[in-house]
């Protein structure tokens, strides 16, 4: 299945990448090579079988105690932000 | 003494035939000469290492320290190190100093290992060359016109040239065991839950697992008995007692059942690389072993279920790049949405973008159900096969990969192509198993690799059968000819 510039372009808003337009056609084709690929699972009969999200049987991901374990190491974490003032991440202007 | 494993240069250490200092002053001078052919590491850490190998002559001197106490040792780029630049591969967190160590990295540290610098590898993890590194791509030391494999391309090169000993690498769907392959080196992916991830950069977090790129199945299990074990930060290991993989060595073979994968044989196979893999199997006889033919009729599935789950769960993943809290920010962003948008397109690799964008797209509605359900049903009859299998069967063995190492741009173009590399290596990830790349010979000079997989948390089988073949063959200490 062959994916129009339009669907291309609106994958790339929601994965929130910018595309440059001369490098449009080169996504659009590889990634419709990538769907025609995944496209053969659709031969699989699969009828009562249920979706695998944890490839270890009967194990699923453990929760932890909801009980405060880290200290606040903000000024640590901070140093690699970009843009940081009075311990508060920036951003441009978001509510006019 | 760059050409002894990592076993006896940890037994001279102790036995103070030679100071750690001596030892990482020796690779560092390795790792520098080889830098612009290789390109094997992003950062080395010279000056932490050696502060680090004096430390560790101290606690010898005293009779103390840990089981790797003093040896030299590496990291792929994707485990956070403390205090050390973790790129990744990235341009994303080409400046990112990480605020803490990664669980493998701080287990090693306190077995004693010192570490030399972080390797380089594919971006995020996300390809089968080394070519989609940010940092450029690691070149073969068997011929530095191929690639090195992927992801772990850094790691394996490393140890193939003999500038580490051993190295820590992960896999996703193949990361350890192609490059092993490659490179002529052995890696094992041990099972999914084995290895605490935290502080390992995500991927796809139903697959990746972290393990160990050595010279030799012992090496791997000297390394991996101090990495493996339980986590409570990872939601995803698991409490499960770990058996010591270094007395597990040496078990007789006799009256083990191997299975050999159909499926792997039928197409695409070099013939070459083929005769090494039949050769080894004939080893594995020769030392008592039964070996029959098993077929796992769904793998042939495993590529298309792989590009659908791993991009869903990087485009998941990934989402976390976003400008503001670390990683690449764009110059004068108009507003948030630009800041998104072109720090991330600015940050990340052409690669990365397809894997996103594919995942986004196998996610977004309408198609949840085709795609990504669709490949976690085929996932459960994949892994059934694998059960099945493992009814019958101790090991299952077969190629590592369908070809020898190839030339670098010879898959760039058409990502299909590249990612078929990974046919043979992608079962083990959809099922969790523990695998292993074995050096098996030389297919037209170039070295073959023998995979071994088992079930659920059977390191100890596999790393013993690969020792007992290692024991009868000495392809694992082949150097290539520019290192030797």
């Amino acid at each position: 299945m062959a994916l129009t510039r339009e669907q291309v372009e609106n994958i790339a808003h929601l994965a929130r990448l910018e595309l440059e337009p001369a490098e449009i056609p080169r996504f659009q084709q590889n990634l419709s090579s990538i769907v025609e690929f995944i496209g053969e699972l659709e031969r699989a009969e699969t009828a009562g079988i249920a979706p695998m999200a944890h490839p270890l049987p009967g194990l699923t991901q453990r929760l932890r105690p909801d009980a405060v374990t880290e200290p606040d190491e903000r000024e640590l974490y901070q140093q690699n932000a970009p843009q940081v003032a009075a311990g508060l991440y920036l951003v441009p202007k978001v509510i006019e | 003494m760059y050409r002894q494993t990592l076993t006896q240069l940890a037994a001279d250490l102790r036995a103070r035939r030679v100071s750690s200092v001596e030892l990482v002053r020796a690779f560092l001078a390795r790792i520098e000469a080889s830098q612009r052919d290789l390109n094997a590491f992003v950062t080395v850490t010279a000056e932490q290492a050696l502060a680090q190998a004096e430390a560790a002559d101290r606690a010898l001197a005293a009779g103390r320290g840990g089981a790797l106490e003093g040896v030299p040792f590496g990291h792929k780029d994707l485990f956070c190190t403390a205090g050390v630049r973790t790129t990744c591969g990235s341009r994303m967190l080409e400046r990112f100093i990480s605020p803490y160590d990664a669980a493998v990295v701080s287990r090693l540290k306190a077995a004693g290992a010192v570490m030399l610098g972080k390797l380089n590898m594919d971006e995020f993890a996300m390809g089968s060359s080394n070519e989609t590194s940010y940092f450029g791509p690691v070149r073969n030391p068997w011929n530095r016109a191929l690639v090195p494999g992927g992801s772990s391309g850094g790691s394996a090169a490393a140890v193939a040239a003999r500038l580490l000993p051993a190295a820590t690498a992960t896999d996703t769907g193949g990361s350890i065991r192609q490059p092993a392959a490659f490179c002529g080196v052995t890696g094992i992916k041990p099972t999914y839950g084995r290895v605490s991830r935290y502080g390992m950069i995500a991927f796809a977090s139903s697959l990746d697992q972290a393990g160990v790129i050595a010279a030799s199945a012992e090496d791997a299990a000297r390394v991996l008995r101090e990495m493996a074990g339980f986590d409570p930060r990872d939601s995803t290991s698991v409490d499960a007692p770990v058996p010591d993989y270094l007395a597990g060595l040496d078990q007789p073979l006799s009256g083990l059942k191997i299975g050999v994968l159909k499926e792997f044989f039928d197409t695409g196979l070099d013939a070459a690389y083929e005769r090494c893999v039949r050769e080894a199997l004939q080893v594995f006889e020769r030392l008592g072993a039964s070996v029959r033919e098993v077929s796992l009729p769904n793998i042939p599935l495993s590529v298309p279920v792989y590009y659908v789950v791993a991009p869903a769960e990087c485009s998941s993943n990934l989402a976390r790049y976003d400008g503001v809290r670390f990683g690449h920010r764009c110059a004068e962003a108009r507003d948030l949405e630009d800041l998104y948008k072109r720090s991330r397109s600015e940050g990340f690799g052409a690669e990365v973008k397809r894997r996103i964008m594919t995942g986004t797209y196998v996610l977004s509605a309408g198609y949840y159900d085709a795609y990504y359900l669709k490949a976690q049903r085929v996932r459960r009859l994949i892994a059934a096969d694998f059960e099945r299998a493992f009814g019958e069967v101790d090991l299952l063995m077969g190629p590592t990969t369908p070809t020898a190492a190839f030339e670098l741009g010879a898959k760039v173009a058409d990502p299909i192509t590249m990612y078929l590399n990974d046919i043979y290596t992608i079962g083990a990830n959809l099922a969790g198993l523990p695998a292993m790349s074995v050096p098996c010979g030389f297919a037209a000079g170039l070295p073959a690799g023998l995979q071994i997989i088992g079930p659920h948390f059977a390191e100890a089988r596999l790393l013993n059968a690969a020792h007992r073949y290692q024991r009868e063959t000495d392809w694992h200490l082949r150097i290539p000819e520019a290192y030797a």
